[in-house]
Order: C-alpha cells, then structure tokens, then sequence
C-alpha cells in the first residue's frame, strides 16, 4: 500500500526548512557578530571592539558549542520517543476523529467535519458507558479511600507485626489487573458459590451486583497502595498537636477529626486524585472479571430519560475504556472511537483538575 | 497507682485486639491467594467437585504446568521470555534516556529548556485511550513510508514504553537533580572531564535512590501492562507478553480453571519473588514516586 506525502504535508514540513531555518541562522549569527549579549539580554559593552565579536563567534566559545551539542544528544533520545510515540499520535488522533478512518484506509483518510462527533452524540451506548462510568468511579473513590484510610489508622498502631500488615495488605497491587481479574472471576463463579445460600447466584453473573463485585475486587487490589500514602501522611503528624488535643481532653475520634484530618490533607488529594483517573482508565479488570459484564436491559431511568427501549441485550458493565475499544475495532469505526477518546480525555482532564482544585483548597499549611 | 494499673490493663486489651482485627484482615486479603495456590494443584473435575478444599496430590501442579508449557497456541515459555526482556530492556532504556534529558533541562537555565521540560509534563495527563487509536495507525503508516517494522516488534515496544513513560520519569528525575549540588559537577569539569563524563560517571551514580524508585514503578506497570501490548504486538504477535498469554489461555480454554490458575499464579510469582526480596524498595518506590 503506497501512502505518499500529500503536497500540503510537503508544504507543511519545507516551510521550516526553506524558510524559519536559514531566518533564524541569520538573526543568530547577527546578533553574536554584533552584539553577543543581546541574546541573554544583558547589557551592551559597547567599549569592546566588534571585531572581538566576530573572533568569539567564530573560533571562540567552544565550551557554549560543546554545551549545545550536548543538550541536543542527551535529550534527544527520550524527546524522539516521547514526540513519536505520544505526542505525534496525540496531535494526528485530533484530526483523525474528524475524518472518516476505518482501519482500512490509514493515511487516506478525508475530512468529514464533525460527523463522528455528531454519530457519537446520537449513540445511547456511549450515555449509558459514560453514565456507568461515572457511578463506578464515585462509589470506587469512595470506598477504597475509606478501606485504605481505615487500613493506614489500624497499620500506624503500634502493634507488634505491623510491617508485615503493611506489607501483606500492599500484596494484591503487585498483580496486574488482567491477571487479577482471571482470580476473581474464579472466585466469584466458582469459589463462592460453593457456599450457598445468597452466594448461590455469582455475583459477576448478576446485572444488579456486579458493579459491587467490581468495586470490590478494585479495593482490594488498590487499597493497600492507597493505604501506604495515608501511612506516610499520618506519620508526618506531629506527635505534640495530638498530646496537646488529648490533654485538652478530646477523644479519639475529635482528635482524628479535627488534628489529624486536616493534616493529612495533602495525602488526601493525592489519593483521591489516583483513585479517581485508575478508575476512569478502568479496562483490564473490567474485561477479565466479567467481559464487561453480565448481558442486561438499560436501567429503567436511563431508558426513560433517553426514549430507548429498556429490553435491549447490552452488556452492563461497559465502561467508557470498553466502549471505546469496540466502537473501533468491533464496529471498524476509528474515528467515532477516536472522537469519543478525545470527549474522554478532556472529561477526564477537567474532572480531575476540578477535584484537585477543591482538595487543594482544604490543604493547610504547617 | 491503681488507675495506672487499670490504664495499663486497658491498653494491653487494646493491643491485642488490635493485633487480632489486624491478623483477621490480613488472612482475609490473603483468601484469594490461597485459593488460586490450592486450586492450581487440582485437575479440573476435582475443582467442580471441591473448590475449597486441599487438593488430594499436590504434584499435581507441575501437571498442570507442563500442560500450560506444552501448548502451542498459548506459548507460554516465549511469552515469558518476551516478557522479560522487553520489561528490562525498556527499564534501562526509560532510565538513561529520561535520566539524560532532566539533566541537561536542569543544567541548562534557559526558556527553551523550561518550554521541553513543560512539554514533557504535559504528557502526563493525556490518557492511553486517546493516543493508542492514532498510534496502532502510526505504526503501519510508518513502516509503508520507511521500510521499518514497528509492530509486534521489540524496539517498537520498547520505544513506545520509552515515550509514555518519558513524562513521569524526567519529572521525577528533574526534581531529584535539581537537590544536587553542582559543585561535584564543576570539580569534576575542573578535573578533565567532559560533559558525557560528568553525567556518566558523577551524576548518575548519585541518582541512584530515584532510579530505584522507577524501576520500581516503571517495572510494574510494563510487566502487567495489557493493553498497549494488545495493539502494538497483538494477542497472536510474535513478541506476545506474559498477560497476554493468560488471556489467551483464558479465551481458548474457558472453563479450564486448573490451568488458567495455574498459569496466573507462574504468572505472578516472579513479582513476588522480588517483593520478598526488596519490599522496602517496592513499597516506598510506588508510594513516594504517587506523592511526587
């Protein structure tokens, strides 16, 4: 398949080299001859002959060459891999989600306009990953930090094993969360339900609780790093502000509220903030624990909000990570896939950057 | 002196209590472990029948591994190699190379230095879903227009690895090198050295503590990283990882539990090994590289 340079690329990349290039030597090499100084804007020692200037420019000043030379090479490596395999795709998955690309005509895509954008717009699936998400995302938050803050109160006592707890509720974030995922559906088909009684209906295989299973095979992955951050908040807690509260006479949980919460508030953001984007980013588990989850109706509100029909098959854990990956290969509709990525990122950034706001504003300085 | 005695009494009962919630919740954490070790010593009747119980032979298990080892389709042995080298080779190739970069952005006080550092930073918001799309096409775009292949190849990998762990990386570094004084670095200079020397032989030495730091947390995200493997290697390509091995194995041999668990638990070991070995290392590399 031959994909050669269309003219306006050609155009794009001589424009540097024909024009900007030789511009830019030109007004560098100017003003070294005739003012060097001027480039760190200090200034001019005008009682130095010029010719100083040019001798300098032209033989002198090896060790600022040799600097140059060294910039370039040693950040050449990372910079190259980062602008390939990042940023190019970054930029280009911009004006891909405005073309009509499929996966079969790569590189000849034409320009559509805002066709995906408005095919997304139109698609339910894509409300109701979003709206799964979103759920998930909160509850997941929520409960891992409560199990990780509680972990991190009960490690941070002075009992006799506690590096082993610590070490031992750390374990589970060691295995990826594929393989995780492969545990629990074993755990929950399989294991459990060996028990009987309520455990007789797997958990994963039941619409209205496998979003639970899923929080909960998440916590118990994530909730020992997450607990390691509140470990080394809480013992930054000065030890005097909380002799001084207990001689004050607070209790227990005064003392937490009111000392040691407020200083753990930096921890706080940041394990909110983790917590927040892993579950957004959410895929591999998902996908290996359920298959994005048992088949179900739309939820009742969802299908009277959107006028579709509750009845229909979907899969009901389909996050948005999930919904994306299909759209693209399953549906071979890249750009729709690409559109509905790029309505992701900016949720995701604007999301993050508003929970990080308001944290932060709770943060108190010692 | 008798509440002193009372107080006392009352902390021993709450130390012990303590330590028995603490002992309590450790076994419950360790319950999906064990049951993944007992099981992947059972043929599969044997986990219909009694998924909880001990398993009737233990041997069982190197059954079940040579079954694993021994199926084609699955590749098992070659995916862990593959594994391997490209979890090691893009480790050392994120460490030089960001390593390399911070120190030149550091040392060099300039704007367009500040501008490469913000433009590293940057990538740390975008998510992977938004560039793997543009970036399987990439791939195929660029081995039409250059001859090189890229896909389900070990460089390509590598160098994807390389450019998205690039931001969290010189980030990390950058911070570090700025708290090193620079007078090693000018005695150094004064004593003969190049540039490539001094950061060859004086600067990366004392970057050692932070270089442990993301190895540790490079490492465990290349090493169980799915789905950037899935598109730039493929689940059938030839540099296929461990996990996607295990999904395989999970796709083609549904109901197979014996062997999925088993291989889930080969899977995991060698991690566990090296957490037995540099737990202190692990635990404060992930925790302080997320506080950063």
């Amino acid at each position: 398949m031959e994909t050669p340079l269309k003219p306006w690329m050609k155009v794009l990349i001589s424009i540097p080299v024909l024009l900007v290039l030789p511009l830019y030597l030109l007004i560098r090499f100017s003003i070294r001859i005739f003012n060097k100084d001027a480039w760190t804007f200090k200034q001019v020692k005008t009682e130095q002959p010029i010719l100083r200037y040019v001798v300098d420019a032209w033989l002198g000043e090896k060790e600022r060459a040799q600097n140059r030379v060294v910039f370039i090479t040693f950040l050449f490596p990372a910079l190259f891999a980062y602008v390939l395999f990042v940023m190019v795709p970054f930029l280009q998955g911009m004006y891909l989600s405005m073309t009509n690309w499929n996966g079969l005509n790569n590189g000849n895509e034409v320009f559509t306009g805002l066709t995906n954008y408005k095919a997304m717009v139109k698609d339910v699936m894509f409300y109701y990953s979003f709206s799964r998400t979103i759920i998930y995302s909160f509850l997941n938050v929520i409960v891992i930090n409560v199990v990780a803050f509680l972990l991190a109160l009960l490690v941070v006592q002075n009992t006799r094993f506690k590096n082993v707890y610590r070490a031992g509720f750390f374990m589970p974030n060691l295995i990826g969360g594929l393989v995780l995922g492969y545990i629990w559906q074993f755990i929950f088909n399989r294991a459990l339900t060996s028990f009987g009684g309520i455990f007789t209906r797997s958990f994963i295989a039941n619409p209205q609780t496998a979003m639970y299973a899923l929080i909960a095979v998440v916590t118990w992955q994530y909730a020992g790093y997450i607990m390691m951050i509140y470990v080394a908040a809480l013992q930054n807690v000065p030890q005097d502000l909380v002799e001084a509260s207990k001689i004050d006479g607070a209790n227990a949980l005064q003392r937490l509220r009111a000392v040691t919460m407020p200083l753990i508030q930096q921890a706080l953001t940041v394990a909110t903030f983790l917590t927040l984007v892993t579950s957004f980013k959410q895929y591999d588990t998902v996908l290996s624990l359920t298959q994005a989850g048992p088949f179900s109706g739309y939820p009742v509100w969802f299908a009277n909000l959107f006028g579709v029909d509750p009845e229909t098959s979907i899969r009901s854990l389909t996050l948005v990570t999930v919904n994306i990956y299909n759209t693209a290969f399953a549906g071979n509709q890249l750009g729709v896939g690409q559109a509905k990525a790029i309505v992701f990122f900016f949720f995701l950034l604007i999301i993050s950057l508003t929970q990080v706001y308001f944290n932060k504003r709770k943060e108190i300085e010692l | 002196m008798k509440s002193n005695q009372h107080y006392m009494r009352n902390e021993k009962i709450k130390n012990v209590s303590l330590e028995v919630i603490s002992i309590v919740l450790l076994l419950l954490f360790f319950f999906p472990f064990f049951l993944v070790i007992i099981n992947s010593a059972k043929s599969l009747n044997e986990i219909t029948l009694r998924p909880m119980a001990f398993p009737n032979n233990w041997f069982n298990i190197w059954k079940n591994i040579l079954d694993i080892l021994g199926r084609e389709n699955i590749a098992y042995f070659r995916s862990f190699f593959n594994s391997l080298f490209i979890t090691s080779a893009s480790l050392i190739a994120i460490g030089i190379s960001s390593a390399m970069a911070a120190w030149v952005l550091v040392r060099t006080k300039s704007k367009v230095s500040f501008f490469i550092f913000m433009f590293f930073l940057s990538g740390m918001v975008i998510p992977f879903q938004v560039v793997m799309l543009p970036l399987t096409r990439l791939m195929q775009l660029l081995y039409v227009q250059t001859g090189i292949p890229f896909k389900d190849t070990y460089h390509g990998v590598i160098l994807a690895y390389m450019g998205f762990g690039a931001p969290l990386s010189v980030f990390l570094f950058h911070g570090f090198i700025k708290s090193i004084p620079i007078d090693i670095e000018e005695a150094a200079i004064i004593d003969g050295c190049t540039k490539a020397q001094v950061f060859f032989r004086v600067v990366l030495p004392v970057l050692k503590p932070i270089f442990v730091t993301l190895l540790v947390l490079n490492g465990m995200w290349i090493w169980n990283d799915y789905l950037l493997p899935v598109l730039v290697i493929g689940i059938r390509g030839n540099v296929r990882t461990l996990p996607i091995a295990v999904a395989n194995l999970a796709g083609y041999y549904d109901k197979e539990w014996g062997l999925i668990l088993t291989s889930v638990l080969m899977a995991s070991l060698p991690i566990f090994i090296l957490f037995m070995f540099a737990q202190r290392h692990i635990i404060k590399g992930m925790t302080s590289g997320a506080i950063k």
